[in-house]
């Protein structure tokens, strides 16, 4: 019983991290209906400013928000420099651009810090929490800061008159241009929210995996059947896929004999299949009619 | 209009005619020529980089076949060569099987497996099938490593092969020889694929990319040809892992990660989407231009691959297929 209690916390917390991930890709699959393929190694670049500035000497909390900043700003950045002007491109063409990007990223983050890992460290320490011994603070952190970020999100999104703008945007682009909206902008808007939402992601799972250039690919899959699985329309869907993800990965891993720690990428693919193939708008996403 | 539709929505690559998805007779044979004059004057390890061209090219193709011709994509391609280089290397060092036979059954096999994995795709389009492939490459190295299947596929340390020599008591290097067995079979995989996508089930595939609901109205079955052109491509793409893992000597999990399917996927958009012969121009990129990056700085190939791919999409979107246009034009003036 302390094992699946155990087992079940662990999930949720690292769930919390796909959930962040899964957040951040329903935030740019809303503004330009694709699936952003470089999130995880945005993410993953975000923490490498994040270890440099502590690196510094800058307190934690201080390179926490001047990270978040950094890549918010990055995020717009690389939507007016690359995404804009492909603008009404195919579909080939956006994979081809995070594919490049991916691929930029990776290579640069390597090139400045190299490959080596490197420790990241906890904001809220590694000791038991509240004393029980089923999860630790910074598991409980994790989870913490998760929520706290998609209820700053609902409040963002449901009364603010941007957080409104950006949702009409992203669901009637050219009715938001008639009544005055900024769209272009808008993308832009959930691109850095997009970047930074990952920041965290990265900062919060970068002390569980270590910090390397390629930390964050297992977990942008992960946060792929997060999305996939709560639906890539809704953001709440989204987070909950996260925790069912991680909760899911951690019970297969323990009670399903001969899965261990081999299995659990081809899991998350099994996961984003089976979830595709049964329901293909997610647990809570909304069907998009097609017309002819 | 939503960006969840079908890839091919710009008009520049549909309305270009059906014949040019191969080249004309005249360059054709140029072509050949030069290709089997090649290696008459190179160095072993060049005629080698030259055999990984046309390997590559092959799996190119594959990619191109489902992407130019059915209109899905994936970037799972390296998932499909991992597994034909796997079968050709047990059947060879396991089994003792002549080289040349493992790679029909690579073929087959991967066939199969691509056309199984293509039945739930059925139901993906766009992002969702770009998705599920992603995935798809990403497991795969976790999949070979398995410590079930160790005692065929050498777990993470892999399987060394012999190299085949020339039969008949040939003069040819092994090299040599291995780079002409390799065209061989690539000229005959081009000719056969030119002529599939000719042919009434390539129309078929092709009508489903520029408009599937339009296809399925004319009678088109669009899940047996979808499907089909799945696992056509990965057949394809198996037979090129088996020739790849003959000519590399070397299977291991971690040759074949994301990043082969990323290579794969840039040689097509390079070579130009659905211009068969631009993928050996793909190919002969992605073989290339890593070795000079390096050249300057070591880990610097993903950014220069990046940035090349940038580059291509907004000055060269068609690829190679776009300059060979402006070439032919020129010729065309000449003429008159």
């Amino acid at each position: 019983m302390e094992l699946l209690l155990n087992q079940v916390l662990a999930g949720i917390a690292t769930g919390a991290i796909y959930a962040c991930m899964a957040l951040a890709v329903v935030m740019i699959y809303q503004a330009i209906d694709h699936l952003n393929f470089a999130q995880g190694e945005m993410a993953m670049f975000s923490t490498f400013i994040a270890w440099q500035m502590l690196q510094w000497g800058v307190p934690y909390w201080g390179a926490f928000v001047l990270t978040l900043a950094l890549s918010f700003a990055g995020g717009i950045v690389i939507e007016r420099a690359l995404f804009k002007p492909l603008g009404n491109a195919p579909v080939l063409t956006h994979v081809a651009g995070f594919i490049a990007l991916f691929a930029i990223v990776n290579s640069v983050a390597g090139l400045t810090w190299d490959f080596t890992i490197k420790q990241f460290p906890s904001p809220f320490g590694s000791s038991p929490f509240l004393g029980s011994q089923l999860i630790s603070t910074h598991q409980a952190g994790m989870i913490g800061v998760t929520l706290v970020l998609l209820l700053l999100l609902y409040f963002f999104f449901q009364f603010t008159r941007i957080g409104l703008a950006m949702r009409a945007a992203a669901a009637q682009p050219e009715s938001a241009r008639l009544v005055g909206i900024n769209t272009s902008w808008m993308v832009a808007l959930g691109w850095g929210m997009a970047a930074a939402i990952g920041s965290i992601a990265g900062m919060l799972i970068a002390p569980v995996v270590f910090l390397e250039p390629n930390m964050m690919g297992g977990v942008l899959i992960y946060g792929f059947a997060a999305a996939v699985l709560g639906g890539l329309s809704s953001p709440l869907g989204a987070v909950i896929g996260g925790f069912l993800v991680g909760v899911f990965e951690n019970l297969a891993g323990t009670y399903i004999p001969g899965v261990g720690n081999e299995l659990k990428l081809p899991i998350a693919l099994a996961l984003i299949v089976t979830v595709l193939v049964v329901k293909p708008t997610g647990l809570f996403g909304r069907a998009i009619v097609k017309r002819v | 209009m939503s960006a969840l539709q079908e890839i091919v929505e710009t008009p520049p690559i549909e309305t270009t005619p059906k014949k040019y998805m191969a080249l004309g007779t005249y360059a054709s044979v140029v072509v050949v020529v030069l290709l089997c004059a090649a290696p008459l004057i190179a160095k072993n390890f060049v005629i080698f980089q030259m055999t990984m061209v046309l390997i590559y090219a092959i799996a190119v193709l594959a990619l191109n076949i489902l992407t130019g011709g059915s209109g899905q994509f994936s970037l799972g391609q390296s998932a499909f060569y991992a597994l034909g280089a796997y079968t050709s290397a047990i059947l060879m060092e396991v089994f003792g099987v002549n080289y040349a036979l493992t790679l029909p059954v690579a073929g087959g096999i991967c066939f199969i497996a691509g056309y199984l994995f293509g039945l739930p795709a059925l139901r993906l389009s766009g992002i969702y099938l770009a998705l599920a492939t992603f995935a798809l490459a990403t497991a795969m190295p976790q999949l070979l490593k398995l410590h079930y299947f160790e005692a065929w596929t050498g777990g993470v340390q892999g399987l060394v092969i012999t190299k085949p020599d020339a039969p008949f008591g040939l003069p040819l290097s092994q090299d040599m020889w291995l780079y002409y067995f390799v065209l061989v079979v690539s000229m005959a995989i081009y000719v056969a694929s030119v002529n599939l996508l000719k042919s009434r089930s390539g129309r078929a595939m092709m009508a489903i990319r520029d408009n599937e609901i339009a296809a399925s109205a004319m009678g088109v079955d669009v899940a047996l040809y979808k499907t089909l052109a799945f696992g056509v491509s990965a057949g394809i793409t198996g037979v090129a892992g088996g020739l790849g893992a003959i000519a590399v000597q070397f299977v291991a999990p971690d040759s074949y990660t994301i990043q082969l399917a990323i290579a794969l996927f840039l040689g097509m958009v390079v070579g130009g989407v659905g211009w068969l012969p631009g993928s050996i121009v793909g190919a002969a990129f992605i073989v290339f231009v890593p070795n000079i990056a390096e050249h300057f700085s070591k880990g610097l190939s993903g950014a220069v691959f990046g940035l090349i791919l940038v580059l291509i999409i907004f000055v060269l979107p068609h690829g190679s297929r776009q300059i060979a246009y402006t070439v032919q034009g020129w010729f065309h003036k000449l003429r008159k």
